[in-house]
C-alpha cells in the first residue's frame, strides 16, 4: 500500500544475509525457566516437608518435554521468531503449576495441579498445532467474518447454562467445565484486526457532521456501535465485567492504532463509562464489586469479617519486600478462587513485591515483544493482529491484576498462564503461537531480509546503532498509506514498493 | 500506523507502571496497616504455630503444647490446671491470655525482641523464637497444701517469702481448667459461657482480684500505726477503752465478742482481739497517721504488679470520726486482698520493711539462657524496727494462747492474727473468716513465710474463732509446706 506522494524505486540487488535466527538463546531461556520451575516446586515442599517433594523430577520433566517440543515446533516452523516469547510463557506455567501445587497442600480434598497440567499440554498441543499449520498469518484474514460469527456463538451459548459464582461463563460438558468467552478473545482479536485492516480508510473519513461531532458513516459505525452493545450485553447476561472491559479495551486501543482517531474513540469511551456506569448502578452483582473497591474493609467494621478482597490485600501485605517464601504464606485464608482469580495474592504473599514485580515485567515483556511484532510486520492486518493479540494480554494482566490490588474494581477474570483454569491457558497458548508466527514473519520475511542488508551496508559510514534505527525506520515507511499520509516524527525516507 | 502503535504501547506501559507502583503501596507503603488490621489472622496464625513457652513451678512445667493440627496449630495445656490456674490465667485462641500468660504472653509466645540473637534479625529473616520460659517462684508444696486446705470451700491464700517478696503461694477457690477454653471448637465457647455464668465465679483471682473487708487482721496496721505514732508506748500499759465504745459522733455502740477488753492492755487486745480497744486507737492515731501507715503497708496502692495486676486494697482517705473508728477494725470502707494481709504480715516478720511481691523469678529462652530476672525491690518501710519486734511479739501471743491456736508448728515460731469480716446489707453474709500469720523455723533467723488465708463461707459460730477455726489450719498447712525441708 502506497499513500500519494511516496517515489517509488527499483529494489537494489539484494545481498545475501543471514538473519539471526536466536533458536539457542531461546533454547538456554527454555532451559532456564523450567529450572527455576522445579526449583520453585522444590522450595515448596522443602518449606512443608524438609524434603524435596518426590513429584519434582516428574515435574521438571513433563514441563521440560513439553517445553522442548514446543521449542522444536518453533525451531522448524518459525526459525526466525522472537527468542523470548516461549520461554516466558514457559516459565508463567510453570510457575503458575508451581503456585497451585502449593495451594493444593491447603485443600487436600480438591487438587486443582494435575488438571492444570492435562490442560498446559493441550495449551502446548494447541500451541504446536498453530505453530505447525498456520504457515502464514495472513491466512486468517480470510476468516474474519467466521470469526466474529464463531465468537458471538461462543458468547451467548454459556447463557444457557446454570450460572456459577452470579458469572454466566460457563460451559459444563461430561464433567469439564470450559469458560467460552476465553477462546473468543482470540477470535474477536482476529475479527478486529481483519475488520479493521479492511476498512480502515473508511474509518478514517468523516461522515456526517452532527453539532460538534464529525461521525464516520454509518456503514462503519454499525459495527462499532454493535461491538459496544456485545460487551454491554455480556456484561448484563453473563455478568462477567471482566470480559465486557476486554472487549472494549481491545476495540478502543485497535481503533485508535488503525485510524489513529481519537475523537470519537473518546465517545465510545464516554458510551462504555456510561453503560458501564449504569449497570453497574442496575446489577447488585457488579454494583457490590464496586462498593467493595471503595471500601474494602467494610465487611470487616460491620462486624462480618473480613471480605475477599480485604483478604488478598492482607496476603500481598504480608508478603512485604522479598515475601514469606513459596510454601509458608497464608493465602488460602482468601479462601474461594484463591487458586483462579486470586493466585497473584499467593504470588504477592509468598514471593513479596520483588516476586510480583517479576511477574509484572514477564508480562509487560510478552506484551512488548508482542508489539516490536507488530511493529516490525507489513501487512495492516499482521500489524493489528500482533497489537491485538499483545492487548489481549496486557488487559487481562491489569484488569485482573489490578483488582486483586485494589486498583480498579474487581472482575473475574484468570491471570494468563498463572491462574487455574483450562480455557484460560490453552487459549493464552495460542496466543503465544499466534504472536511467534507473527514475529517470524516480521523478522524472517524478505523485508527484514533487505532491511538488514541495508543496515549492513550503511554500517561503513554510520555507527551500528544509528544503522539500526534507520533500518527500522526504514520498515515502518515502509508500512505506509495510513490515512496521515505519513508517520510524524520519522525521516522521510525513499520506500520501496512491498 | 507506527506511531499510534507505539502510542498504544506507551499506553500498555503506563498500565504496567500502575500496577507495579499500586503493588509497592500494598506492599510496602500501607503493608504495616494491613498487618495490624485486627480482622488479619496472620498474627493469630503464627503465633499458635509454634508450641507456646511454658510456665514452671519447682523447676516443673505446669503448662504444655499440643498440636491440634488445625489452623491454630498448638493448643495450651495444663498440668494441674485448676491449682496453678490464678498464676498462669489462660491462653485461649478466642478469648485471648490472662495473668500470667498475658503479661509474659511476648516471651511465651516467641515475639520478645530479647529472644533474638541479634537485635532485628527476626524482622529480617521473618523467624520466629521459639517461646520462652517463665520460672515462677511459686512452692509447689505450699500451693498444693492451700488448695487442699480450702478444699470445696470459697476462698484464698496468698504466701510470700518477707524477706524477698518471693510469692509462694497463690490459691484461688474455686478454680477452674483453663485447658477448657484452649482450642477453637464449640466445647471452648460453652466451657466460657459457664465459667463467665457459674455462680461462684470459678474464674475471679480471689487473690488478688477480689477485695475483702479484711476485719480484726487490719488491727495488725492499727497496732503499728498506734506504737509508731506513740499513742501507745508500752504494750502492757491498759488503753483506757470503754466497753462498750460509742463510736464519737454516733449513737452506735461497739460491742466485743470476748470478756475483758474494757481498759485492757494492747497486748490483751491483740490477742483477743477487742473492737473496741482498736476502734479507740484509731480514733486517738488520726485519720491522717492512719491512712498514711496504711499506704506504708501497700493499701490505696494502684500501681502494683506482680506482674498481672493487683485489686488496690483501700483504706478510705474522707471519713469522720464514727468511720474512722470502723476503719481501724477493718470494717466500714476498709477492704484488701489477701495479697495484701499477707504483705501487712509479712512488714511484720521481715522487721518492718514491705518487700515487692512477686511471681516471676526469672525468664529463660527454650534452652534455659536467662533472659531477665526480676530484681528485689523494697517497696517501703511500713514502720519501725522496734515496732515490728513488739509486733511480732503479739503475733506469737495469739498463736501461743490466743485465738489462732490452732496455727502453732512445734519446731517453729509462728505469729498471727485472726479476723471476721461482717459484710451484706446490715451484715447479714455469711462471715469471712481471715487468718493472716508467718512463720520462722526455730533453726534459721529469718522468717520464712508470710500468708493470708480468707475463707468465704465459713460454717463457724460468729466470732474471732472462725477466723482461727476456719482459716488458721490452712495457714498452717501451708507455713510447714515451706517450712519443710
Amino acid at each position: 500500500m502506497l499513500s500519494p506522494g511516496t517515489t517509488v524505486q527499483a529494489d537494489p540487488p539484494a545481498p545475501v544475509v543471514r538473519l539471526p535466527r536466536r533458536r539457542g538463546i531461546e533454547f538456554s531461556l527454555i532451559v532456564v525457566a523450567v529450572l527455576l520451575s522445579v526449583y520453585g516446586y522444590c522450595a515448596v515442599g522443602i518449606a512443608r516437608t524438609g524434603s524435596v517433594p518426590p513429584g519434582a523430577a516428574g515435574y521438571g520433566a513433563g514441563l521440560g518435554v513439553l517445553a522442548l517440543l514446543a521449542h522444536l515446533a518453533v525451531r522448524l516452523r518459525a526459525p526466525y521468531a522472537d527468542p523470548l516469547l516461549l520461554p516466558i510463557a514457559v516459565l508463567l506455567n510453570g510457575l503458575g503449576l508451581v503456585l497451585i501445587y502449593r495451594l493444593d497442600l491447603e485443600t487436600p480434598a480438591d487438587r486443582a495441579a494435575p488438571t492444570q497440567l492435562v490442560w498446559s499440554t493441550l495449551g502446548v498441543g494447541l500451541f504446536i498445532a498453530v505453530v505447525v499449520l498456520l504457515r502464514d498469518h495472513r491466512v486468517l484474514q480470510r476468516y474474519t467474518y467466521v470469526s466474529v460469527v464463531t465468537a458471538l456463538v461462543l458468547l451467548v451459548l454459556p447463557v444457557f447454562f446454570p450460572s456459577v459464582n452470579g458469572a454466566r461463563i460457563w460451559l459444563r460438558i461430561a464433567g469439564f467445565s470450559i469458560q467460552p468467552g476465553e477462546f473468543a478473545k482470540v477470535l474477536l482479536a482476529v475479527f478486529f484486526a481483519g475488520y479493521l485492516a479492511a476498512n480502515r480508510n473508511a474509518l478514517a473519513y468523516t461522515g456526517r457532521r452532527v453539532w460538534l461531532l464529525q461521525l464516520p458513516t454509518g456503514r462503519v459505525l454499525g459495527p462499532i456501535v454493535a461491538i459496544w452493545l456485545l460487551s454491554v450485553g455480556v456484561l448484563v447476561l453473563e455478568r462477567d465485567l471482566g470480559t465486557s472491559l476486554l472487549f472494549f479495551g481491545l476495540f478502543v486501543v485497535l481503533l485508535y492504532v488503525a485510524t489513529g482517531r481519537t475523537g470519537w474513540i473518546a465517545v465510545g469511551l464516554l458510551l462504555a463509562a456510561c453503560g458501564a456506569f449504569a449497570v453497574g448502578w442496575l446489577e447488585p452483582h457488579v454494583h457490590s464489586r464496586v462498593e467493595d473497591w471503595l471500601h474494602p474493609f467494610a465487611s470487616i467494621e460491620a462486624g462480618r469479617g473480613p471480605n475477599q478482597l480485604a483478604q488478598s490485600l492482607f496476603a500481598f501485605a504480608d508478603g512485604g519486600l522479598l515475601g514469606t517464601g513459596l510454601g509458608l504464606g497464608h493465602s488460602i485464608l482468601i479462601g474461594f478462587a484463591v487458586k483462579s482469580d486470586f493466585i497473584l495474592a499467593t504470588a504477592g504473599e509468598e514471593l513479596g513485591l520483588a516476586g510480583l514485580s517479576a511477574i509484572f515485567l514477564l508480562y509487560g515483556l510478552l506484551v512488548e515483544r508482542g508489539y516490536r511484532a507488530g511493529l516490525a510486520l507489513r501487512d495492516p492486518f499482521g500489524r493489528l493482529l500482533a497489537v491485538g493479540l499483545a492487548s489481549i494480554v496486557a488487559l487481562q494482566v491489569f484488569v485482573i491484576a489490578g483488582g486483586v490490588t485494589g486498583l480498579i474494581p474487581l472482575t473475574g477474570m484468570a491471570m494468563p498462564f498463572l491462574a487455574q483454569g483450562g480455557s484460560s491457558v490453552v487459549t493464552n497458548w495460542i496466543i503465544v503461537a499466534l504472536l511467534l508466527r507473527l514475529s517470524d514473519s516480521a523478522r524472517g520475511g524478505p523485508e527484514a531480509a533487505k532491511a538488514k542488508a541495508e543496515a549492513k551496508a550503511e554500517t561503513k559510514a554510520k555507527a551500528k546503532a544509528k544503522a539500526k534505527a534507520k533500518a527500522k525506520a526504514k520498515a515502518k515507511a515502509q508500512a505506509g498509506g495510513n490515512a496521515e499520509g505519513k508517520a510524524g516524527g520519522e525521516t522521510e525516507e525513499e520506500r520501496v514498493a512491498p | 500506523m507506527t506511531r499510534y502503535i507505539r502510542h498504544a504501547a506507551a499506553f500498555c506501559a503506563l498500565l504496567l507502571l500502575a500496577l507495579l507502583v499500586n503493588a509497592t503501596r500494598i506492599q510496602l507503603v500501607q503493608a504495616r496497616s494491613y498487618d495490624e488490621n485486627p480482622a488479619n489472622r496472620r498474627h493469630t496464625i503464627a503465633r499458635y504455630g509454634q508450641p507456646r513457652g511454658d510456665i514452671l513451678v519447682g523447676g516443673k512445667p505446669v503448662t504444655g503444647s499440643k498440636d491440634s493440627g488445625e489452623q491454630f496449630r498448638y493448643e495450651r495445656t495444663y498440668k494441674n490446671g485448676p491449682l496453678y490456674a490464678p498464676v498462669t490465667g489462660f491462653a485461649s485462641q478466642v478469648y485471648g491470655t490472662n495473668l500470667l500468660e498475658d503479661t509474659e504472653d511476648d516471651l511465651l509466645a516467641g515475639t520478645d525482641p530479647l529472644l533474638s540473637p541479634l537485635p532485628l534479625w527476626n524482622d529480617l529473616t521473618r523467624a520466629r523464637n521459639p517461646g520462652g520460659d517463665v520460672v515462677t517462684t511459686l512452692d509447689p508444696a505450699a500451693q498444693q497444701a492451700a488448695y487442699a486446705g480450702l478444699g470445696a470451700r470459697r476462698g484464698a491464700v496468698a504466701a510470700l517469702e518477707p524477706s524477698t517478696g518471693r510469692i509462694l503461694a497463690l490459691v484461688s477457690t474455686p478454680s477452674y481448667d483453663p485447658e477448657e477454653l484452649s482450642g477453637t471448637d464449640s466445647a471452648v465457647a460453652r466451657a466460657w459461657m459457664r465459667l463467665n455464668e457459674a455462680a461462684d465465679k470459678p474464674m475471679l483471682n480471689r487473690a488478688v482480684r477480689q477485695t475483702y473487708p479484711p476485719g480484726s487482721t487490719f488491727k495488725v496496721v492499727t497496732a503499728a500505726a498506734a506504737l509508731d505514732s506513740g499513742v501507745v508506748e508500752d504494750v502492757d500499759e491498759p488503753t483506757k477503752s470503754p466497753d462498750p465504745y460509742r463510736l464519737p459522733g454516733s449513737s452506735v455502740r461497739l460491742v466485743n465478742e470476748v470478756e475483758g477488753c474494757a481498759d485492757a492492755s494492747l497486748r490483751y487486745a491483740f490477742a483477743w482481739s477487742c473492737n473496741t480497744v482498736f476502734a479507740k486507737l484509731g480514733v486517738a492515731v488520726g485519720a491522717a497517721a492512719m491512712r498514711a501507715k496504711a499506704a506504708e503497708f501497700g493499701f490505696n496502692d494502684r500501681q502494683l504488679r506482680i506482674p498481672f495486676g493487683v485489686s488496690p486494697s483501700t483504706f478510705d482517705t474522707r471519713v469522720d470520726e464514727a468511720q474512722l473508728a470502723l476503719s481501724s477494725i477493718g470494717q466500714y470502707n476498709t477492704r484488701a486482698t489477701p495479697l495484701q494481709m499477707a504483705m501487712v504480715a509479712g512488714a511484720v516478720a521481715n522487721n518492718g520493711s514491705v518487700r515487692t511481691p512477686h511471681l516471676v523469678e526469672r525468664t529463660t529462652t527454650d534452652d534455659g539462657d536467662t533472659v531477665s530476672a526480676t530484681g528485689q525491690h523494697t517497696l517501703r518501710q511500713a514502720m519501725n524496727p522496734a515496732t515490728a519486734v513488739r509486733l511480732r511479739e503479739l503475733m506469737t501471743d495469739v498463736v501461743e494462747r490466743g485465738t489462732g491456736t490452732h496455727a502453732a508448728i512445734p519446731g517453729a515460731t509462728v505469729g498471727g492474727k485472726s479476723g471476721t469480716a461482717q459484710h451484706g446489707i446490715h451484715n447479714s453474709g455469711t462471715p469471712y473468716a481471715w487468718f493472716i500469720a508467718w512463720a520462722k523455723a526455730d533453726d534459721s533467723m529469718e522468717p520464712a513465710v508470710a500468708v493470708a488465708v480468707v475463707v468465704e463461707d465459713a460454717e463457724d459460730e460468729r466470732g474471732d474463732i472462725s477466723g482461727g477455726g476456719d482459716a488458721a489450719p490452712i495457714a498452717r498447712a501451708v507455713m510447714e509446706a515451706v517450712l519443710a525441708p
